[in-house]
């Protein structure tokens, strides 16, 4: 990926130890001057997130193919997701609680931007609320599971669903960590701009993964 | 991982205090150190373990002291093989080329103060180390260590304690060590990336870096995307143990004379997907930092550009992107689908064609060049012909036809001991010796460094290249003892001249403590640049200030490899000295 165009799409201006311009891969190296070359550029953190997420992405991906290698396995074992037919209205409708907490967010981080402190807490309080609720909503859908006689071991289907959805939850219970940590920040530091930009990144991608999971677990789980 | 942004940022001025300076240090120098002195430790602990299977081998009745009953039990012998494999390639052949050297020389060679998250890289190596002292535990744990082998097959790794005394606490203890050893890589492989593309010095293009550079950022891209499935595998394995859950274990399996129930038809072929699709690249992440360093080595002391500067990037990057597609040459006796297996074995005889490039590149960069055989340069010499060597039995082996025959036997054992276990040896050692000066400020003693290469060198051929003879004859690998066998017989001579060679190779690795330990504090002071080379890591200080540079950091004005340049003053240029200094012109050469 374009260093470039990561910066730009999150919105992160460059500071002073960021590279001027557009400078690409081959165009030349790493930063201006020698003026702060003993420190991390601002930038360098957007990047790193993104690698992570790579390695997030990868994990999920080992995840489901594991699930698709699975379900077609010569056994023959699997059985659809049935009997649990009132989980999948709850999990549309965390669904939609994690999507509007992208939106909140993505508010919340104009605010900062334009330079309103309070509104940009009052909506990263709420991005992370909704959060919250998002991952209540996923223990009550493993509550119906439960009430449907599916526990972690009674079926292959059984057992993705919990793993998908555990090590779904883990990683957005770390971004809620995140959140919290940086609405305690102190407005003027330069670090908290570049902690929204992390977040906002690590946050986004943890609702598109949970849209194809849950897509997946809709289509793959059910028939 | 922590998606906030560290602040921390190397004081200029070093960190007093014998535990922030030397123990919990955030300089990538000292983690570097510490990744090499972890990597030794293991290491050591991996020869001995391999010394004991074969002395084993060699006199399989022999009585052993402190071993109850007299003789070695089979379980043992697997305990010792699959701890012996766990440890070389995990703690040793990741560790020491990426981790070690990596962490070390990477911010210096980019012009860089530190790694881009010196926190996180800090992080790493407690993870690692923890990681380590886990795996080590699982000796001590009732039952000793596991017997499942590096690759932990299911059902014999997800069952428990009823398939052998190693499956219980010894194989958890595998699985969690491992599990914390893909999140230390991750995170290391995250920051190797990051100051990679965001850390260069000014006029450090991508094809201005070292091909050491290149190597190690092929290595960390390549270790992010496959720690991350081996990671999800464990975590399948660990529930099908402890849950109950079908991923891996099958139905119906009769374990010792007792049904297994509960299990609702798992695929172990399931988990050898999943974990070869980590452990294939994971051989290319042991082996890459090794051609890497080995190009560099080779420019500097012949004297000469490396030959083909862009093709060797461009086929450390196709290793990279091809390693991802052949995982599955290493189940063609799985009982998985044949024209799978036709599609990996053509996949897998491809990579040929980016290693012959190699090969033939680095004989190209010796050819007419003025050579100097120090002891770096004969290791790099010898890790080429390692490479080819273990290399060219592996073209027999990504044929399903012949793999069939020769997969459970010997002549594998040969080929990936050659081609990963004891090239990538030969690049660690080079590294040592070339690097030596610059992390200690002191040379090592090149007499004894050249008697330690042709002993490891003829020692390391004397104990592998039977083994294709015994592989072809039918000599069957992981088996602790075939004197039931009588056909197996006529082996014995050749594992006694096997076990010989191990115990010889072993003993002349002894010099290369006493040298390494004694140059320490005995041996000549090092200058800033005693190779005569031209990165930038040869333009500071040996060893380097806290911030590598003291403040003055380098501008880039032409690539890695610029010897013997015509018209230029000295045989080197170094990329850091300006046109009007280096009296040639920007880039004079491009190689």
């Amino acid at each position: 990926m374009h260093e470039s165009e990561v910066a730009d799409r999150t919105g992160l201006t460059l500071g002073e130890n960021g590279r001027g311009g557009r400078g690409g891969w081959f165009s030349g190296g790493g930063r201006d001057g020698n003026a702060g070359r003993s420190r991390t550029p601002e930038r360098a953190y957007i990047t790193g997130i993104v690698i992570a997420l790579g390695a997030v992405a990868m994990f999920f991906a080992a995840l489901v193919s594991a699930a698709v290698v699975r379900r077609g396995s010569p056994s023959g074992d699997w059985q659809p997701l049935r009997g649990a037919s009132t989980v999948w209205p709850i999990l549309a409708l965390n669904t939609m609680v994690l999507l509007a907490s992208s939106f909140t967010l993505s508010h919340s981080r104009l605010r900062a931007r334009s330079g309103d402190d309070a509104g940009f807490r009052r909506w990263w309080i709420v991005t992370s609320a909704l959060g919250a609720i998002f991952l209540a909503g996923q223990l009550f859908a493993w509550r119906q599971i439960v009430g449907a006689g599916l526990y972690l071991a009674t079926n292959p289907s059984s057992s993705f669903f919990y793993l998908l959805t555990a090590a779904h939850g883990a990683h957005v219970a770390a971004g809620i960590v995140a959140l919290l940590v940086i609405a305690c920040r102190p407005a003027r530091r330069m670090a908290r701009r570049t902690a929204i930009e992390v977040t906002s990144v690590y946050w986004h991608a943890m609702g598109a993964i949970w849209i194809f999971l849950f897509l997946f677990l809709f289509f793959g789980g059910r028939s | 991982m922590n998606p906030l942004p560290d602040h921390v940022h190397p004081a200029v001025a070093s960190p007093s205090g014998f535990f922030r300076r030397y123990v919990f240090s955030t300089d990538h120098k000292v983690i570097g150190l510490q990744y090499y002195f972890l990597a030794l430790a293991a290491v050591t602990i991996g020869i001995v373990l391999s010394l004991l299977m074969r002395v084993h081998l060699a006199w399989p009745q022999a009585h052993w002291p402190l071993v109850t009953g007299g003789t070695l039990r089979p379980e043992q012998y697997l305990a010792l093989m699959t701890m012996h494999g766990t440890i070389m390639v995990f703690f040793v052949l990741t560790t020491a080329p990426l981790g070690a050297f990596g962490n070390y020389f990477l911010p210096i060679q980019i012009g860089a103060p530190d790694m881009a998250f010196p926190r996180i890289n800090m992080l790493s190596f407690w993870f690692t180390l923890a990681a380590f002292l886990c795996m080590l535990a699982a000796f001590a744990v009732p039952g000793g260590a596991p017997i499942s082998g590096w690759t932990a097959y299911p059902p014999l790794s997800g069952l428990g304690s009823v398939t052998g005394p190693g499956e219980g606490m010894g194989q958890t203890m595998w699985i969690v060590s491992i599990g914390i050893f893909c999140i230390a890589s991750l995170l290391a492989s995250i920051n190797f990336i990051t100051t990679t593309i965001e850390m260069r010095a000014p006029g450090m293009n991508l094809t201005r870096m070292p091909l050491t550079v290149w190597a190690w950022f092929v290595t960390a891209v390549m270790s992010l995307l496959s720690f991350g499935a081996l990671l999800a595998a464990l975590i399948m394995l660990v529930l099908d143990r402890s849950a109950g859950t079908s991923f891996f274990t099958p139905a119906g399996l009769v374990v010792n004379g007792e049904l297994q129930s509960g299990y609702s038809g798992g695929w172990p072929l399931l988990w050898e997907h999943l974990f070869w699709f980590f452990g294939h690249p994971e051989v290319y992440i042991a082996i890459l930092p090794g051609m890497g360093v080995t190009s560099h080595v080779i420019s500097n002391f012949s004297r000469k550009p490396v030959f083909g500067y862009r093709a060797m990037a461009a086929t450390l990057c196709a290793i990279g992107i091809l390693g991802f597609l052949l995982w599955g040459h290493h189940m063609f006796v799985s009982g998985m689908n044949p024209y799978s297996s036709l599609a990996f074995s053509a996949l897998t005889l491809s990579i040929g064609v980016p290693s012959a490039v190699k090969t033939f590149n680095w004989l190209g960069t010796m050819w007419g060049g003025k050579i100097q055989f120090d002891t770096p340069m004969l290791f790099s010499i010898g890790f080429v012909s390692f490479f080819v060597t273990g290399g060219l039995s592996g073209i027999f082996l990504a044929q399903p036809a012949l793999d069939n025959l020769l997969h459970a036997t010997y002549y594998v054992v040969a080929h990936f001991h050659l081609v990963m276990g004891v090239a990538a040896i030969f690049g660690i050692f080079s590294a040592t010796y070339y690097w030596f000066p610059k992390m200690f400020g002191r040379m090592m003693d090149e007499t004894l460094g050249k008697l330690h290469f042709w002993l490891t060198f003829v020692g390391a051929y004397c104990i592998f290249m039977p083994m294709h003879f015994m592989g072809i004859y039918g000599g069957i690998r992981r088996y602790a003892d075939w004197t039931g066998a009588t056909y197996l017989a006529a082996l014995q001579p050749l594992h006694l001249f096997a076990t010989i060679a191990a115990l010889v190779t072993a003993a002349a690795q002894l010099i290369f403590f006493y040298n390494f330990v004694s140059s320490l504090t005995r041996g000549e002071k090092a200058a800033e640049n005693p190779w005569r080379a031209t990165t930038l890591e040869w333009s500071t200080a040996s060893p380097p200030p806290v911030d590598n540079f003291a403040g003055a950091f380098p501008t880039v004005y032409r690539g890695p490899y610029e010897y013997s340049v015509p018209g230029a003053p000295q045989d080197f240029t170094p990329q850091h000295l300006p046109p009007e200094l280096a009296g040639v012109s920007e880039g004079a050469t491009h190689a």
